[in-house]
C-alpha cells in the first residue's frame, strides 16, 4: 500500500470505510451535547481531572480535554499538549463506562424485621436515569457487549444493569490516536466502531476545518441527528475518515496472537512464567478495577444499631483479593501466582468457553495502570513461546 | 399462620421462608425444617442448593437435604457467622431464601435406568445425598443394586444415623459404614472410606456413582472408583467454592472454566479430573 | 494337604502366583480359627506368622496409655493380616483381634522367609503381592489421619 487511495480501496473492500454518512462541524457537535441534555439524558464524556482523562458529567465541549493527548506505556500514563485542538485526540484513560453501567456500589435490597420476628424484603425503586455516553471507543463498545453477555443475556439477569443498558445513548468515536498499550487490532475490537452505537463520529481536522463524519447506528441516533444541521459526506470526507482509522490501526502499541490462545493457556497451569510474573505482581487489583469487562463483585450485609433494618450492598471485587476464593479454613487461591494465573486464564481463555468470546478487548488499561508495569501481552507471549510440558493434564 | 407475601424478586432478592422445626444432629450440626412460599421448591432436584439468609448477617449456600411433602430440610454446620446465626434460629423465625440453584444429581433420567447406583458419602457429604437416596427408594424398581457407602470421623459423628439404620435394614439396599477411628464399642468397619469400594460388589460396567464429602475425600474416592473399573463420565461429585450470588454473576465460584453455581455443584469426573489435578485452581 | 492347597490357590493372595509358588506357600500353611475376641497377634510379639483371612472381621488395634483400645483399621475376608514378617526386626506393630469368629490360613513366617531366600522367583512374587497391599493401606491410613471430616 503506497498511498491514501490504495488504503482507501483496501479499507473499502474490508467494509471499513463509511459508504454513507453526514458531516457536522464543531458548533453542531456542541449542539449535540445540548440536544441530548434536552432529551433528558445525563450526558457523560471525557474530562480532564487530576492529570488524567476520565469520564464525567459534561455540559459543553469546553468540558472536554481539547488539544490533549496521552502517552501510555506499561505502568506509565501522562498527558501532553497536541498541536491541534482535537476533542478526542487520546486513547482511553483509567475510567471505563462500566462504572455507570455496573456501579462500584449498589444497594440490592433492604430488609426490615418486626418485633414479632417477621421479615420483609424490598428492592429499591430503580433510578430512571438515561445515560448518554459521548466518546465511546470501539474497544469499549465491545466491552459493553462482553458484559451484556454476562450480566444481561444469561438465565439470570442483573436487572439494574439491563435497565441502564436499555436506556443508553451511545455516541461512539473512531480513534484517531493509537495508545502505547492498545491492541484492539489483535483482539478484533477496533479501531473502527462497527456496531452497538446510536451515533458514531470520526473527528476530521484539516487545517482550519474541524468536522466530524457521523454515521447512524439506530433509529434514536437518526432522530438525534435530524435535530442537528448536517450535510452529506463527500467521497473525500469518507476517504479522510477511512485514513484516520487506517492510520490508527497501523500504530497499535501492542499485539497479541489470539489463534490457539485458549488451548495454550488452559494447558499451561504450571508454566514457570506464572511464578515469574507473581514475583512482580502486587495483587493491587488496579487491573481488574480499570478493566472494562471485569464484572466480579462481592456483597456485604449491614444492619442498623437497633437491628431492625438491614441492607445488602454489592460492590466491585477482584479475583486478586484473598477473600475472593475463601472457603472454610482459607483461600483456595492463596498464592499470588494462582491469582494472577486465574485472572489471565479467565480473561483470555475460560471466558471463551463461558461466554463465546474473549474477555479482553485490547484497551491496554491493565498495562498502563499496573504500578509495576506488567504487560499481559508480553507475559502471554512468553508462555506461548516456550510451552511447558504439562504432560499429564487432561 | 400467614407471613408477609413474598415479593416477585429479582435474582438477588430473597423470598421469605419460616423455620418450622429444628433438630440437633451431631456436634455443631443442626437441621432446619423450612416452610417456603407455595410451589417455590416443587421443582427443586436432589443435589441443588438454596442461599439461606439470616437477617442482618448474610447468606450462605446450603444443599437441600430433604424436600418432600412440602417439608424442606437444610442441614447446617455452624462454622462461620452466617451458619452460626442460622443454626441459632428457633422455630417461628423468618429467614430469607433464594433458589433452588445449580445442577443436581443425575437421577430420574434414562441414563440411569437399570444401572447399579453407588452412593459414597463422607462426613456431612451425606446431607446433599440424602434427597437422592430418598428419591431412588421412592422409585426403587428403576435401578439395579443400590450401594450406600458412608465414611465418618468416628461412630459419634455419623450423620442421620437413625435413617441410615433404617436403610440398612432393607433387603434391597447395601449399606456399609466405616469410621476413621473408633473405640472397641464400635463393631463396624474402621478405615478410610475408599476401602469400602473394592469389595462393594457393584458392576462397574453399568453403575453410576454419586460422591459427596470433603474435596480430598472425593478425589480419592473417584480414584478408587476408577480403579474398580468405573468410567469417569459415570462418576459424579458435588463441588464447593466461595459463593455469593449463586446465579453466575459475581464470578467467585469459578473452578477453571466452570461456575460451581450453574455448571455444578454436581459435575461428572470426566470434566473434573483435569481440573482437580491443578493446585489452587 | 491337597485341600489346603486348593483353598490357598483360591484366596486372592495367591491369585497372581504361579502354581509351583502356591505349592511352596501351602507348605508353610495351616488352617486356623479364632473365636470372637481372641487375638491373632499382639503388639511386640515376634512376627512369626501372617494370615490370609477367609471369613470374619479382624480389628487392628493399639492401646492408649490408660489401656483403652483404639481401633485403627478393620480387615475382612480376602485381606492379608501382617506385613511385619517381611521387615526386620520382625515384630508385630499392632494388636490384631478377631472382632467376630474368624477363619483364616496362618502362614509360618520363618518357613516362608527361608523359602523366599532360597527361591528368589518366589521372593519376587511375594513382594509383588505385598507391596501393593501395603501401599494401599498406607494411602488409606493417610486419609484417616487427615481427619478431613472435621472441616467439611
Amino acid at each position: 500500500m503506497t498511498g491514501t487511495e490504495d488504503l482507501y480501496g483496501f479499507l473499502l473492500a474490508k467494509g471499513e470505510v463509511p459508504t454513507t454518512g453526514a458531516i457536522i462541524d464543531l458548533a453542531e457537535f456542541a449542539r449535540l451535547i445540548e440536544v441530548l441534555a434536552d432529551r433528558g439524558f445525563r450526558v457523560l464524556g471525557p474530562a480532564l481531572r487530576d492529570e488524567a482523562i476520565v469520564y464525567d458529567d459534561i455540559s459543553s465541549t469546553a468540558d472536554l480535554p481539547i488539544g490533549w493527548t496521552d502517552r501510555q506505556e506499561p505502568g506509565r500514563y501522562s498527558l501532553e499538549r497536541r498541536e491541534d485542538d482535537a476533542l478526542f485526540g487520546y486513547a482511553v484513560g483509567p475510567h471505563s463506562w462500566k462504572q455507570f453501567l455496573l456501579p462500584p456500589t449498589e444497594t440490592l435490597w433492604t430488609a426490615r424485621r418486626s418485633a414479632g420476628g417477621e421479615m420483609a424484603i424490598e428492592e429499591p425503586v430503580p433510578e430512571l436515569v438515561r445515560f448518554a455516553f459521548i466518546g465511546v471507543r470501539s474497544c469499549e463498545l465491545h466491552a459493553m457487549a462482553v458484559q451484556d453477555k454476562v450480566l444481561r443475556d444469561g438465565p439470570h439477569v442483573d436487572n439494574g444493569y439491563a435497565l441502564r443498558r436499555e436506556g443508553n445513548f451511545i455516541v461512539a468515536v473512531n480513534c484517531g490516536e493509537a495508545g502505547g498499550t492498545c491492541f484492539c487490532v489483535s483482539m478484533e475490537t477496533g479501531p473502527k466502531a462497527d456496531a452497538g452505537f446510536d451515533l458514531s463520529l470520526t473527528e476530521l481536522i484539516d487545517g482550519d476545518r474541524h468536522r466530524f463524519l457521523v454515521e447512524t447506528g439506530s433509529e434514536e441516533g437518526a432522530a438525534v441527528l435530524r435535530q442537528l444541521h448536517a450535510t452529506p459526506a463527500t467521497q473525500g470526507d469518507r476517504q479522510a475518515a477511512g485514513a484516520v482509522v487506517a492510520r490508527t490501526a497501523s500504530r497499535m502499541g501492542r499485539t497479541l496472537e489470539t489463534e490457539g490462545l485458549r488451548e495454550a493457556l488452559q494447558s499451561s497451569p504450571d508454566h514457570p512464567r506464572w511464578d515469574d510474573v507473581a514475583d512482580r505482581c502486587l495483587s493491587c487489583t488496579n487491573c481488574t478495577a480499570v478493566c472494562p469487562t471485569c464484572f466480579c463483585t462481592s456483597v456485604e450485609d449491614h444492619t442498623d444499631l437497633a437491628g431492625e433494618t438491614a441492607e445488602r450492598v454489592r460492590s466491585w471485587d477482584s479475583c486478586f483479593s484473598l477473600d475472593f476464593s475463601h472457603l472454610h479454613d482459607g483461600s483456595v487461591r492463596s498464592s499470588n501466582k494462582s491469582r494472577y494465573r486465574q485472572w489471565a486464564t479467565h480473561k483470555f481463555a475460560h471466558w471463551i468457553d463461558q461466554f463465546g468470546t474473549s474477555g479482553c478487548v485490547g484497551c491496554g488499561r491493565c498495562l498502563t495502570w499496573c504500578p509495576v508495569g506488567i504487560d499481559v501481552t508480553e507475559e502471554i507471549a512468553a508462555i506461548r513461546a516456550e510451552p511447558s510440558d504439562d504432560k499429564d493434564q487432561g | 399462620m400467614a407471613f408477609a407475601p413474598a415479593p416477585a424478586p429479582g435474582s438477588f432478592t430473597p423470598s421469605l421462608a419460616k423455620v418450622t422445626a429444628k433438630r440437633s444432629e451431631i456436634g455443631d450440626v443442626v437441621t432446619l425444617d423450612l416452610e417456603t412460599p407455595p410451589g417455590s421448591m416443587e421443582h427443586a432436584r436432589p443435589g441443588q442448593f438454596n442461599m439461606l439468609y439470616a437477617f442482618g448477617v448474610g447468606e450462605v449456600a446450603i444443599s437441600i437435604s430433604g424436600n418432600a411433602n412440602g417439608r424442606l430440610e437444610h442441614t447446617i454446620r455452624a462454622v462461620g457467622a452466617v451458619s452460626q446465626a442460622l443454626a441459632d434460629l428457633e422455630p417461628g423465625t423468618s429467614i430469607g431464601i433464594r433458589g433452588p440453584f445449580g445442577a443436581g444429581w443425575p437421577v430420574g433420567t434414562q441414563t440411569d435406568k437399570n444401572k447399579d447406583i453407588v452412593i459414597v458419602a463422607g462426613g456431612l457429604g451425606l446431607a446433599p445425598l440424602r434427597p437422592v437416596v430418598r428419591d431412588i427408594l421412592a422409585h426403587r424398581d428403576r435401578y439395579g443394586r443400590v450401594f450406600i457407602l458412608v465414611g465418618s470421623r468416628n461412630p459419634e459423628a455419623i450423620l442421620y444415623d437413625e435413617e441410615l439404620r433404617d436403610w440398612r435394614k432393607r433387603f434391597d439396599l447395601e449399606v456399609e459404614v466405616t469410621v476413621d477411628y473408633a473405640g472397641r464399642g464400635w463393631r463396624g468397619n474402621v478405615g478410610a472410606v475408599t476401602c469400602l469400594i473394592g469389595n462393594a460388589g457393584f458392576d462397574p460396567e453399568s453403575s453410576v456413582a454419586m460422591v459427596c464429602g470433603p474435596e480430598i475425600m472425593m478425589r480419592f474416592v473417584a480414584g478408587a472408583l476408577v480403579d474398580a473399573g468405573m468410567p469417569d463420565h459415570r462418576i459424579h461429585l458435588s463441588m464447593e467454592r466461595n459463593m455469593k450470588c449463586a446465579v453466575g454473576l459475581c464470578g467467585r465460584c469459578q473452578f477453571g472454566p466452570t461456575f460451581i453455581c450453574k455448571d455444578g455443584p454436581v459435575m461428572s469426573y470426566d470434566t473434573l479430573r483435569p481440573l482437580l489435578a491443578i493446585g489452587e485452581l | 494337604m491337597g485341600t489346603l492347597e486348593h483353598i490357598i490357590a483360591e484366596h486372592p493372595f495367591c491369585s497372581s502366583f504361579a502354581a509351583e509358588h502356591c505349592k511352596l506357600v501351602a507348605g508353610c500353611a495351616r488352617n486356623v480359627r479364632f473365636e470372637a475376641g481372641s487375638y491373632l497377634a499382639r503388639e511386640n510379639d515376634p512376627a512369626d506368622t501372617f494370615f490370609l483371612l477367609r471369613s470374619g472381621k479382624v480389628a487392628i488395634e493399639t492401646s492408649s496409655p490408660s489401656g483403652r483400645p483404639l481401633v485403627v483399621g478393620t480387615l475382612g475376608a480376602g485381606d492379608i493380616v501382617g506385613a511385619s514378617w517381611l521387615v526386620p526386626p520382625y515384630r508385630w506393630i499392632f494388636d490384631a483381634r478377631a472382632a467376630g469368629p474368624v477363619r483364616a490360613i496362618v502362614l509360618d513366617a520363618t518357613c516362608m522367609r527361608a523359602k523366599c531366600e532360597a527361591d528368589h522367583d518366589l521372593g519376587y512374587a511375594m513382594m509383588k503381592q505385598f507391596v501393593p497391599t501395603v501401599v494401599s493401606r498406607l494411602q488409606a491410613a493417610r486419609l484417616q489421619t487427615l481427619d478431613m471430616y472435621g472441616v467439611a
